[in-house]
């Protein structure tokens, strides 16, 4: 029944095409970060290098560099940043999808409401001074990070459809509110708690506004952060190398910029299969319904 | 028992489901701190803000924060730039995706067009200081490819990052190339949900594969195009920071094409650390912000009811 026609092969060969476009701009970074320093020098950023060298990478991952740091940072705000938010929407959605709570809508309104209201950066970075966050780890996991109205109303659509005698049918056999919301609702609600884990885990891990506004302690830098930094202060490089002076004798600034860059992006191809399955899901919950 | 729920009152309700509503304290606490609490900061826009006598004791100057900007060249610069980066990301992301979706929904291989949407979304995962790289790897002065190019084309290289005519347009092609496959897979969403029988229908009255792009897919998609860019409308005094700082950072070659009002903000509150200037920018951009999408709402309103949100 599949027929080929002129238009059919035209038009498959025009989207590989335009597919191949949107992937080598991300490949010449792949590749520069494989690239001898030298070979750069001479001939730039190429897709097909003179000469490879896995240089860059043993400077980062061999040294004494502020990579490693930066990425326990990273991860740590990620992991602890994300399971809070994702405890702490999944449980104010289960309060505002429970048909026996009688101010729910209230509540929703509530929420609701910072949501159309955004007062911007300025309240925002004073509060959040003013409670003290400023060089905590906290600057980093709490403000505009750890809840978002948007994914609570996801979570509660969901939740809804779960039907009311399944948690009757608990209440009768005396169980509270933690315990329904704990062990029905949100087994009953993985697919939604995947999509805002998600949600929430690709916020933390590629979020530098926290740092920016709120971190000077180069400790606490995340990843995004130092790579952001990296490419304006070079000295950050030259530092790395001093720790490194029996491997490199020319400084590879250029494929070290990329090899971090190239780091930075590895957890999310790692998780790239699962990210796009749930988050098509959620994209599409939350655009096409409602 | 509806007479005991009634006399029960607001406190005996806390009390009966109170597990219930502990469960949604803690979103309730952030929601108050950093929703409503920000709210009475907005005031500072109409002090002389000092971080040590802070809201309540600092004294009022009325209007002058705004005065001072609005004397600024740069006020009528940015307010532009802003307008006018986020009005072309709007019309040129909805047409490239449009198009685009069109061409995706005649692929006949299922595998091969979940395969290219894959590719094409995935830039949208990256972050804005990745894309950076990316850019910087093509448009690099001294390395870039694009500039290797030219010069193996037998044409002067382009000193990119202190020329900023070119800047509205790289700017734009960036946004497309990362947020295209979003709403790819958001319009190819909404053709699958279009009815089969139309087209049935159309071909038994002798359409052409063009017509029915024209006359079926075209209208049937228009409310989804027209919500998503009532949204995008919503923030479009906003937005750009992350991506333009990223990518321009201090460069202030580039600041007559590229600064936006976010930028300009952050650059009153961190680097020249004033944050009454800067809560005035804000305030005007919420204002103004809020009128263009309550003005635009109401003109979609008139043309179609259905199509307006709200």
């Amino acid at each position: 029944m599949k027929k080929f026609t002129l238009f059919g092969t035209l038009n498959t060969m025009f989207i590989a095409l335009f597919s191949l476009l949107c992937t080598i701009p991300m490949l010449l970074v792949l590749m520069v970060s494989f690239t001898d320093e030298k070979s750069i020098q001479l001939n730039g950023y190429q897709l097909f290098p003179e000469k490879l060298s896995l240089g860059a990478y043993k400077l980062l991952l061999l040294g004494s560099t502020p990579l490693y740091q930066s990425y326990m940072i990273s991860i740590l705000i990620t992991v602890v940043g994300t399971l809070l938010a994702v405890l702490i929407t999944g449980a104010a959605g289960y309060t505002l999808s429970s048909r026996h709570v009688k101010y729910r809508n209230h509540l929703a309104m509530f929420f609701f409401v910072t949501m159309v209201f955004n007062t911007g950066i300025v309240p925002w970075y004073l509060i959040s001074t003013g409670l003290g966050l400023r060089n905590t780890i906290w600057a980093l996991i709490v403000p505009s990070m750890i809840f978002n109205p948007f994914n609570l109303f996801l979570v509660r659509n969901y939740m809804k459809q779960i039907p009311d005698t399944l948690t009757e049918a608990a209440r009768i056999d005396g169980a509270n509110d933690f315990y329904i919301a704990l062990r029905i609702f949100f087994p009953l609600s993985l697919p939604v708690l995947a999509t805002i884990t998600l949600f929430y885990g690709i916020g933390y891990w590629n979020n530098w506004f926290n740092a920016i506004m709120l971190v000077d302690n180069k400790d606490l830098f995340p990843l995004q952060f130092l790579l952001f930094k990296l490419n304006s202060e070079i000295s950050m490089i030259q530092s790395m190398q001093r720790t490194m002076s029996e491997v490199a004798t020319t400084l590879p600034a250029e494929s070290v910029k990329m090899a971090t860059a190239i780091l930075t992006i590895g957890p999310i191809v790692f998780f790239y299969p699962f990210l796009q399955k749930y988050f098509i899901k959620g994209l599409l919950i939350g655009s096409v319904k409602e | 028992m509806s007479d005991i729920r009634k006399r029960k009152g607001v406190l005996g309700e806390l009390l009966q489901n109170k597990a219930a509503y502990l469960l949604a304290l803690p979103a309730a606490v952030y929601t108050v701190i950093f929703g409503y609490l920000t709210m009475p900061y907005l005031l500072i826009a109409f002090q002389k803000f000092n971080y040590k006598t802070g809201l309540f004791n600092s004294p009022w100057i009325g209007f002058d924060n705004f005065r001072f900007f609005f004397a600024s060249p740069r006020a009528w610069e940015i307010t532009f730039n802003t307008l006018k980066l986020n009005t072309l990301f709007i019309v040129f992301g909805t047409i490239a995706a449009l198009l685009l979706a069109i061409l995706f929904n005649e692929l006949k291989s299922r595998l091969f067009s979940r395969i290219a949407q894959s590719t094409i979304l995935f830039p949208h995962f990256l972050s804005w200081v990745i894309v950076s790289y990316v850019l910087y790897s093509l448009l690099s002065t001294e390395y870039g490819m694009v500039n290797r190019v030219l010069q193996t084309i037998g044409m002067e290289p382009i000193n990119w990052y202190s020329s900023p005519g070119y800047w509205t347009s790289i700017l734009v092609g960036t946004h497309i190339w990362k947020d295209i496959g979003i709403s790819l897979v958001i319009y190819l969403a909404a053709i699958a949900g279009i009815d089969e029988s139309y087209y049935e229908a159309g071909r038994i009255d002798g359409a052409t594969r063009m017509q029915l792009i024209r006359f079926i897919t075209l209208p049937l998609l228009l409310p989804t195009v027209i919500i998503l860019s009532l949204l995008a409308l919503g923030k479009i005094m906003y937005g750009g920071f992350d991506m333009i700082y990223a990518i321009v950072k201090d460069n202030g070659l580039l600041y007559p094409t590229t600064e936006v009002i976010d930028t300009y903000v952050f650059r009153s509150l961190r680097n020249i650390g004033n944050p009454a200037q800067a809560m005035a920018i804000g305030l005007y951009q919420a204002v103004v912000g809020f009128i263009l999408v309550y003005t635009s709402n109401k003109v979609v309103r008139k043309i179609n009811p259905d199509h307006a949100l709200f």
